[in-house]
């Protein structure tokens, strides 16, 4: 139950994209058609997952014994950066099909802020290893969401009659607005 | 002090970490790229239009390399001189690749058809056929916003003053991207120099399509059974031209007299002069037919 509360929670109540704004450049980036957003969506919550693993792992066992959790940032950074490098040398290998669908994404998240601060979130609350990597998923899931309703949105938006001044990214952050002004209906609801 | 060379050491040696793990890696999940993918790539004509079957040109370039099964000459808008070349850089058999042109299967313009309302929003065919299948009284013909013209990647379509699009055969490469994006399906893919073709896309019986556009196929199959190459076909009250047939066998297409609402119409200009000389036959042979009868009539009496 504990696990479930953590799950939704990250997925809609803490929603990262629409009531912390967090990943803001690839949520309007990739947002303009939905099967690039759901990919997008998909390609963040795995690299989310794996990193936040990665960083608790290398939290746990090194920065905190050797007493160097000041420099947790920028380790992390770091990480992140290098190991979607990793993945994406991985994946260009073994898998071409995922990598042509996830390629053009993986280096675009590489240096994403929303990546960075699940872990940074995970180790500053202390959570245990499976804590982090289901409030990973959830936070990827509410991500992918995010995304996927935006990129919905300005797929029917494109037939819509917009004002000169507001056409293209303008439109888009007042529907954004929008999307966060009704998640904020769920605040409060859990956690 | 003794934090700061801290901080330096430890960013060092995690850097020089992750830079060697990423080394390593770049060596060990290295990928032998064909350099022949690249020279194919160049050798196509960059239109990313997709007509061969594949994302764009890289895929088709890497395909064509690494597939022994995919033929060099599925480039359309490159023609021969391009699946020549690719066939020679991939040591593979050239072959004939069929010239084709979009050709606009609606002859409807403002004049011969009737308007179900106005519409009044963005120009483009895909946005009007959302409201109750576009304002055009027949469902299936072209509605004239010009999505095809603003999709090709050639520049090879117009649209003209009667609100149907023009196809510039010289421009057109045949790469069908126009008829992927009408949402009428109104665009069909010929062969280039087929002498005559139905220009209708409507699938309402006869009586229905009649009433809606004066130049429709009402499908009473008259031109096939007047066909001897067996060249049309009637399926779902619309007659279809075989082009390739036609451009074979056929130089005197008696269709064009049989159509009773002139729904097929000859497109090259050797069809056009034959089909004058067919209609004046036809007229003079009516006109003699009618004397007769009207001769015997006398006679009777």
């Amino acid at each position: 139950m504990e696990y479930f509360t953590l799950f939704m929670g990250a997925v809609v109540v803490n929603n990262f994209v629409l009531t912390k704004f967090l990943g803001l450049c690839i949520f309007f980036g990739v947002s303009k058609n939905l099967s690039a957003s759901a990919g997008m969506g998909i390609a963040v919550t795995a690299v989310m997952v794996m990193s936040s693993a990665l960083a608790w792992l290398i939290y746990n066992f090194i920065l905190l014994p050797f007493g160097l959790t000041f420099m947790t940032t920028a380790v992390f950074v770091l990480l992140i950066a290098s190991f979607v490098q990793l993945l994406e040398m991985v994946i260009k290998k073994y898998s071409p099909a995922l990598y042509n669908m996830w390629g053009i994404y993986l280096l675009l998240i590489a240096t994403n802020c929303i990546v960075l601060s699940i872990p940074l979130i995970n180790v500053e609350s202390s959570y245990g290893f499976l804590y982090s990597l289901v409030n990973a998923v959830g936070s990827g899931l509410g991500f992918a969401l995010a995304i996927v309703l935006m990129a919905s949105c300005r797929e029917k938006l494109r037939l819509a009659d917009v004002p000169k001044p507001l056409e293209g990214i303008g439109i888009a952050f007042i529907i954004a607005g929008m999307l966060a002004l009704s998640f904020l209906g769920f605040s409060g609801m859990i956690g | 002090m003794n934090t700061a060379i801290m901080v330096v050491l430890v960013m060092t040696g995690v850097g020089l970490i992750f830079g060697l793990i990423l080394a390593f890696a770049n060596k060990a999940f290295a990928i032998e790229v064909n350099p022949l993918i690249e020279i194919v790539e160049e050798a196509l004509p960059k239109g990313q239009c997709g007509a061969c079957g594949y994302a764009g040109c890289a895929a088709y370039a890497e395909a064509v390399v690494l597939d022994p099964d995919v033929p060099p000459n599925l480039c359309i808008p490159g023609k021969k001189p391009v699946a020549d070349e690719v066939a020679e850089i991939t040591g593979k058999k050239s072959a004939e690749v069929e010239p084709q042109v979009a050709q606009i299967r609606c002859n409807s313009g403002i004049a011969e058809s009737t308007k179900k309302y106005n519409y009044v929003g963005i120009e483009d065919c895909i946005a009007a056929s959302l409201v109750q299948g576009g304002p055009k009284g027949c469902q299936y013909g072209c509605m004239g916003f010009g999505t095809c013209a603003a999709n090709c990647p050639f520049d090879a379509l117009s649209m003209g003053e009667n609100g149907l699009p023009i196809v510039d055969q010289k421009k057109c490469t045949g790469c069908g991207k126009c008829a992927s994006v009408c949402p009428k399906h109104v665009i069909a893919m010929s062969p280039i120099g087929e002498p005559v073709s139905v220009l209708c896309n409507s699938k309402d019986k006869g009586a229905a399509a009649k009433k809606v556009c004066s130049v429709a196929c009402i499908g009473c199959g008259a031109c096939k059974k007047s066909c001897p190459y067996d060249a049309i076909t009637v399926e779902n009250n619309l007659a279809v031209v075989d082009g390739k047939i036609c451009l074979e066998k056929c130089n005197n297409p008696i269709c064009l007299e049989k159509c009773p609402t002139g729904a097929i119409v000859p497109l090259t200009e050797d069809a056009k002069k034959a089909s004058v000389v067919i209609k004046e036959a036809a007229a003079k042979a009516k006109a003699e037919k009618a004397a007769q009868a009207a001769q015997a009539k006398k006679e009777e009496k």
